[in-house]
Formats: structure tokens, C-alpha cells, sequence
């Protein structure tokens, strides 16, 4: 027991004090910060001002076109061949046909250029002339747009679950968002972490350390151990990821908010329109945010958040243990990393698969295969995950985490007959029958 | 407490396709050092694994210090296998001290330890570098220290003194002859027979799995001994001898001949030199001995 204790240590340590550990986990969080923040960002700040010239036969445009900081509209007289011959002096982007008929034909328009124009004016023009149309025809039929607005309404469906005789108001949303994270974060941490055991098993195994440290270590101490090691790890990394994901997030989130405020005060219907299409939508999308943002946090509050983080835990443990004790068979068996491949193929399918049915699962957390497969143990990590965001019996729960130690207790005795014969084992071509035979020796 | 640090008896080892060892029994007493040899693939390293623990016998016993072999016994054998390997990038110090550890001695105890053989060795320097910067010669002291530290009662060395030079080879034998002065015993694997001949109190020869011959080296030199003399003598030496036949003889431009003499059945020395004395002008008269080297390869050719 010192022993694995000495082994976990050893295994722990140099790890954690890695540069790349230290660099990977500090690094993360801020990377996902700074991409979102540059997201945002260039959607604000691509603002390039286009110079466009109109020529409008039709007269009904007259004045239409706005100027703002990003588009510069210029009205023009004279014949549509002289013009396009002139373009190219004029230094203009852009040049804009309205012919007299638009209002019967809408299709006639034309825009003409000598880079050609991008996606961005093409359809901020034909929403403009679109828009303008409409009014005329509205106008028309004695509807001011005004009226029109004041039709259009928003649905948000509200769920509510039935359970044990409550009425509990949840959000659809807020589950599978949630049960999608905490899924993906199981997927990811099987991979990382279980890779990380593979291939340091098979390191110790090349430099021949390993026949110095089972003259003094049985080899399941050795390789529960560092499978015991690698997992602390990795709780070390997903805390810290977490925790400082969670600070720059409210960090930007304050900044966000403080600019916020004051931005709509200052912000005009004018200035909202100068801003390209895809800001108008960003912005939109982020009032529609924040508008459902208290609903969400109220859905969440009644999630079964203590569950959740309780079965997150256990189901990381359960998965990673299940997995990686397979992932240290494979590195032990093999001579290189490079030999690994085609025993890694049987590993990672389910481990794929269940990643794929999790896409199905969210969309109906209680179908039979969602239940089948959050029983399965080397498919509930992540199914299961997926599920208890929106609800799942207790016994469920107890039954597949019963069946997730059974699998990893057999997983790791599989793998411990692998491994001790297989770290002494150099240069045979191993083969899947050869692997079978291993189960059965005496060491 | 026995005289013998390690008695194997009636050991056998199969492999999936093989018996790597049948019915194999040493003896190793207490404070010698004991050669295992033979050919690649006789079952040494085999038989090496069995007494460290990392396997198990199918059949036998095996007696430590005269109780059977124990998981605390690890405690008490130091062992270098041939294929050298420590963690490439962990620290020279750091490394030492968690194999010590892992050897049953407490950080306290394992530092202080350290700090002697790294004087010794003079490699006081190395304690922060990482072992991949290292040259091999370097991986390996680091590693006999390894072996050493805990200062076990029985230390084996598997091939201990490949890849190392002519130097440091020296430092390592002249350690293990202390090691052997402070009362460990060593068991010694190797094809080199002039460091058995150098080091080896005992030896054992182990060939296709099964032991050929065993016991105290002199006493084996003794009973694979050619019984022919080297002769240097002037004179004539011509027709019949009665208690030896001259195998051949070569005469120099000086007129010194030197000759290999077979002795015949029943006659001694003695008596060979009796015979001479009264024919010809003895110069040097030496029983030839047997070399490791011969010993060797008459056993294995059986």
C-alpha cells in the first residue's frame, strides 16, 4: 500500500509540474476567453466604409439609402453604359442599377463591380430596396409598419415535467446544454487522460525502467498506480479549467455588462443600422440571450444541480477507470507507440459511438436505446450524463453505476493480465489471439 | 539464519512454448560472489525473475536465508537487470531517491545514503540534471546506485560490467569486492569468463535450461584441469617415457624447446618431474590449469 501510494505520488508530481501541464491548463480557459472575446470583437470592428454609387431610374429610392460609418451612398444621373464605364475612376465599390420598373420587377436590379461585391452589400442592398418596397406596397394597402410589428409574436414554449406528483418547471434547453457539456467533458477526458496512461506505460516499458521497479512493486501495484496518478491529474486540470473558465467568464461578463449599460443609451436606431449585418445580428442574438438569461438560471435552479455534480464525478472516475485501464493494456503490449493502432480501434469505438447516440439521447433522454445504453458500462459515462439533466429514476442511476464498478473491476482484471505479461514482453509481434493467451498464463 | 543466502530447489519454468528452466537447485552461501553463467537463452534471466519476484515458479522452492522466499524479501535483493532503463526525463536525484523509497527505505534515511555514494562516485553535480542528458556510462553508475542504496543482503547484476569503460568498470568492480567485504553476497550473471575469473568465489553453469555444474571455482578448475604440464628444458627428450607422452614440443633459435606433456595414468607431477629431472635440463616445469574459458566451453558443448 506505501508502495502505490509512492507510485501515485510519483506519478502525480510529474505530471502536474510539467510545463505543459502548467502551460495547457492555464492557457486553456484563457485561450477559450480570448476567442470569444475576438469574436466578438471583429464582428464590432470590421467596419470598412464602402463608397456606393445608385443609379435610380425608378425615383422611388430617392434619399432611401442612408449614409452610415460603413456605407456611403452616392446618387447618380446619366445612362447606366456611361457610368459603368466611369466606375473605375471613380474610385467607387459598387455600382447599384434600380431600373424604372423595379416595383413590378423586383428582380431587376443589378449591382455592378470591379472586385465583385461581397455577400454582406449584396444582401444589405436587396433588404434595403426589399424593405422599401414593402413599405410602398403596405402604405398601399393602408397597414403602416408600425401595425406590423405590433402583430409579430414570440413563443417561447415553456416545458413542465410531471414527476412524483410535483410540478416541476424545467428547461429542455438548460438539460440538454447541460447534459451536452458534461458529456463532451467525459468524452474528452477518457481520451486525454487515458492516452496519457497508454503511453506512459509503454515508455517505462521501452526504457526498461520497468523491470527495476517490479523487482520491487508487484505489477498491478505499479500499473493501479499510475492509472490512480493520471486520474488524480486529471481532476486537478478539469477543477482548474473550471474554476478559471469560470473567472474570466464573469470577469468578461462584468466588462461586458458595465459596456452594456451605457451602450444602449448612447446606441440610436441610427447607429444600430450603420452597423453591418452581421453586429445587427450579433447584438440581437445577445438581447435574445440576455433576455432568456434569467429564464435559463431559473431553469437551472431547478435542475437536480446536486446530482448532477454528484454523478458528474463518479461517471468521470467510473469512465476514465473503465478506459484507461484497457488503454494501459494496449500500451503494455506493444513495443512502440506507433504499434498501438490496431488495438486502439476497439477501445475508442464505443467510446465514439457513445458520443454519437449522446446526440441522439439529447433529443429523447427516455427512449429505450437512452436507457440501454446509459446501463451499458463502456457506454453510460456519457449517456447517462446526458440524461440526468432532464430527470432519471434513482434506481436507474444506482443500477448503472453498479454495472460501471462491475465493468471497470473486470476491465482492470483483464488488463493486469495483459500487462504483467506483457511489460516483459519485447519484440513479438503481438497479435489478438497472442493478447487472448496472456489471460491464461502463470506468472 | 542459514549459511546460504539463497537455496533454489527443483525449480521449473515453462513458457507457452518452452521450459525455460528443469529442475534447476543452487546453493549460494552467505558473503561470496557467485558467478551464473552460461550461453544466451539458458534460462539465467529466468531463473534471475523467479528469485526478484517478478514471476513465480511452476514447480520447486525457493529459500531465502533459509526460510522461503517472502514479498518482504524484495527489501533485502538489489537488482540491475541487463537492459538498463530509468525515467529519461525525470531528475538523476529525484529518481534515485523514489527507487530507494520504493525499496522500503524512508526519505530521511535514502538522502543521507545519497549524498555518500554521490561523493563517492563524485557526481555530485548530476543530482539535478535529467537522466536523458546523461551519457550511457553515466546511466549506468546512476543506476548500480540504485541497485546498492538500499544495501541488500543479496545483489544481483545482470551482465554489470557491459557498457561500461575500462575505468569505470574498475570502479565498479573494486565497489563490489566492498560490498562483498561489508557482508552482501553477489550473484553475478555474465559471458565474460575473465571477470569471473577475476571475481567469482562460486560459480554455476547453466545450459538448455538445466544446470550443467556447480560448486567453489577452484574446485571446478581442479576437476576440468587438462592434466598436461608446459615444459621448458634443453636437451634431447627422445624415446620412451614412462609416466608422460609429449604432445608436442617446439625448440627456439636458442635451442630452448618448450613442450606440452600429457601426464600418463596413475603419475603425478612428481613423478613426471622425477623423470625429467634425470634426462634433461629443466628450465621451468608448470601444471597447466584450466581457464573459465575451457571450462565453459566443455561443459556447454556436452
Amino acid at each position: 500500500m506505501k508502495n502505490i501510494l509512492l507510485i501515485i505520488q510519483r506519478e502525480y508530481l510529474t505530471r502536474v509540474r510539467k510545463k505543459s501541464f502548467i502551460v495547457m491548463t492555464i492557457l486553456g480557459p484563457v485561450l477559450m476567453g480570448l476567442m470569444y472575446a475576438g469574436i466578438i470583437w471583429a464582428a464590432i470592428s470590421s467596419i470598412n466604409q464602402k463608397k456606393i454609387e445608385v443609379l435610380d431610374q425608378s425615383g422611388l429610392f430617392r434619399d432611401k439609402f442612408k449614409n452610415s460609418s460603413s456605407y456611403v451612398y452616392e446618387y447618380m444621373k446619366g445612362d447606366l453604359d456611361g457610368l459603368k464605364n466611369d466606375l473605375k475612376k471613380s474610385g467607387a465599390d459598387a455600382l447599384v442599377y434600380i431600373p424604372a420598373n423595379v416595383f413590378e420587377q423586383p428582380k431587376s436590379v443589378k449591382i455592378y463591380s470591379e472586385k465583385g461585391v461581397s455577400l454582406e452589400v449584396q444582401s444589405r442592398i436587396e433588404e434595403e430596396i426589399e424593405n422599401e418596397i414593402e413599405n410602398i406596397k403596405l402604405t398601399e394597402a393602408g397597414i403602416t409598419r408600425s401595425t406590423l410589428e405590433n402583430a409579430k409574436v414570440k413563443v417561447s414554449a415553456e416545458t413542465i415535467s410531471l414527476k412524483a406528483g410535483e410540478e416541476k418547471k424545467s428547461s429542455a434547453t438548460a438539460a440538454s446544454i447541460i447534459g451536452g457539456i458534461a458529456a463532451f467533458l467525459i468524452y474528452m477526458a477518457v481520451f486525454i487522460y487515458g492516452a496519457q496512461v497508454m503511453r506512459s506505460i509503454t515508455e517505462e516499458k521501452t526504457s526498461r525502467i520497468v523491470e527495476v521497479l517490479i523487482s520491487s512493486v508487484k505489477p498491478f501495484q505499479l500499473m493501479i498506480g499510475k492509472i490512480v496518478g493520471v486520474a488524480l491529474v486529471g481532476l486537478t486540470q478539469f477543477g482548474l479549467w473550471i474554476i478559471l473558465t469560470t473567472a474570466i467568464f464573469a470577469a468578461g461578463g462584468r466588462i461586458m455588462a458595465d459596456k452594456m449599460q451605457k451602450a444602449p443609451a448612447a446606441m440610436t436606431e441610427m447607429q444600430m443600422n450603420n452597423m453591418p449585418p452581421e453586429a445587427r445580428e450579433a447584438m440581437k442574438d445577445q438581447s435574445a440571450v440576455a433576455d432568456a438569461m434569467p429564464d435559463i438560471l431559473g431553469a437551472v435552479s431547478t435542475l437536480p444541480v446536486g446530482t448532477i455534480v454528484f454523478c458528474f464525478i463518479l461517471y468521470f472516475i467510473g469512465g476514465y477507470l473503465l478506459y484507461s485501464s484497457l488503454f494501459g493494456a494496449v500500451g503494455s503490449a506493444v513495443d512502440s507507440e506507433t504499434d498501438t493502432q490496431q488495438f486502439m480501434l476497439p477501445i475508442t469505438i464505443p467510446i465514439i459511438a457513445s458520443f454519437a447516440i449522446a446526440q441522439i439521447v439529447i433529443r429523447d433522454p427516455y427512449s429505450p436505446l437512452a436507457v440501454w445504453a446509459s446501463m451499458i458500462p463502456f457506454t453510460s459515462p456519457i449517456i447517462m450524463m446526458v440524461r440526468i439533466p432532464f430527470g432519471v429514476p434513482a434506481w436507474q442511476i444506482a443500477l448503472s453505476v453498479t454495472l460501471l464498478i462491475a465493468g471497470f473491476i473486470f476491465t482492470t482484471w483483464l488488463a493486469s493480465r495483459i500487462y504483467r505479461v506483457g511489460i516483459l514482453m519485447y519484440g513479438k509481434k503481438i497479435t489478438w489471439k497472442e493478447l487472448g493467451k496472456w489471460l491464461f498464463y502463470k506468472v | 539464519m542459514s549459511d546460504n543466502i539463497l537455496e533454489v530447489k527443483n525449480v521449473v519454468k515453462n513458457y507457452a512454448d518452452h521450459r525455460a528452466l528443469d529442475h534447476v537447485s543452487l546453493t549460494v552461501p552467505k558473503g561470496v560472489i557467485y558467478g551464473l553463467l552460461g550461453p544466451n537463452g539458458a534460462g539465467k534471466t529466468s531463473l534471475i525473475r523467479i528469485v526478484n519476484q517478478i514471476t513465480g515458479p511452476d514447480e520447486g522452492t525457493i529459500l531465502f536465508d533459509g526460510r522461503p522466499l517472502s514479498e518482504n524479501n524484495i527489501y533485502d535483493i538489489g537488482y540491475l537487470p541487463e537492459e538498463r532503463g530509468l525515467y529519461k526525463k525525470m531528475k538523476v536525484g529525484e529518481q534515485l531517491l523514489y527507487l530507494a523509497r520504493l525499496k522500503g527505505l524512508n526519505k530521511e534515511d535514502a538522502l543521507e545514503k545519497l549524498k555518500e555514494w554521490f561523493i563517492k562516485f563524485d557526481i555530485k553535480t548530476w543530482w539535478d540534471k535529467n537522466v536523458e542528458d546523461l551519457s550511457k556510462g553515466m546511466q549506468q553508475k546512476v543506476q548500480f546506485v540504485a541497485t546498492i542504496l538500499h544495501q541488500p543482503k543479496l545483489i544481483i547484476l545482470d551482465e554489470p560490467f557491459s557498457g561500461f569503460d575500462p575505468i569505470n568498470a574498475n570502479l565498479i568492480k573494486d565497489e563490489i569486492l566492498e560490498l562483498k567485504e561489508k557482508g552482501s553476497t553477489i550473484i553475478f550473471s555474465t559471458h565474460r569468463m575473465e571477470s569471473v575469473e577475476e571475481l567469482c568465489d562460486y560459480i554455476c553453469l547453466i545450459n538448455q535450461s538445466r544446470k550443467v555444474l556447480e560448486g567453489r571455482k577452484s574446485e571446478i578448475k581442479q576437476q576440468f584441469k587438462p592434466n598436461t604440464f608446459s615444459l621448458d628444458f634443453t636437451g634431447g627428450l627422445n624415446g620412451d617415457n614412462t609416466t608422460f607422452i609429449v604432445q608436442k614440443s617446439r625448440t627456439d633459435t636458442e635451442g630452448l624447446i618448450s613442450a606440452t606433456l600429457e601426464a600418463r595414468p596413475v603419475f603425478s607431477s612428481n613423478d613426471i618431474l622425477k623423470e625429467l629431472v634425470d634426462r634433461v635440463h629443466v628450465i621451468s616445469f608448470r601444471e597447466d590449469m584450466a581457464s573459465m574459458n575451457d571450462v565453459f566451453l566443455k561443459s556447454v558443448k556436452f
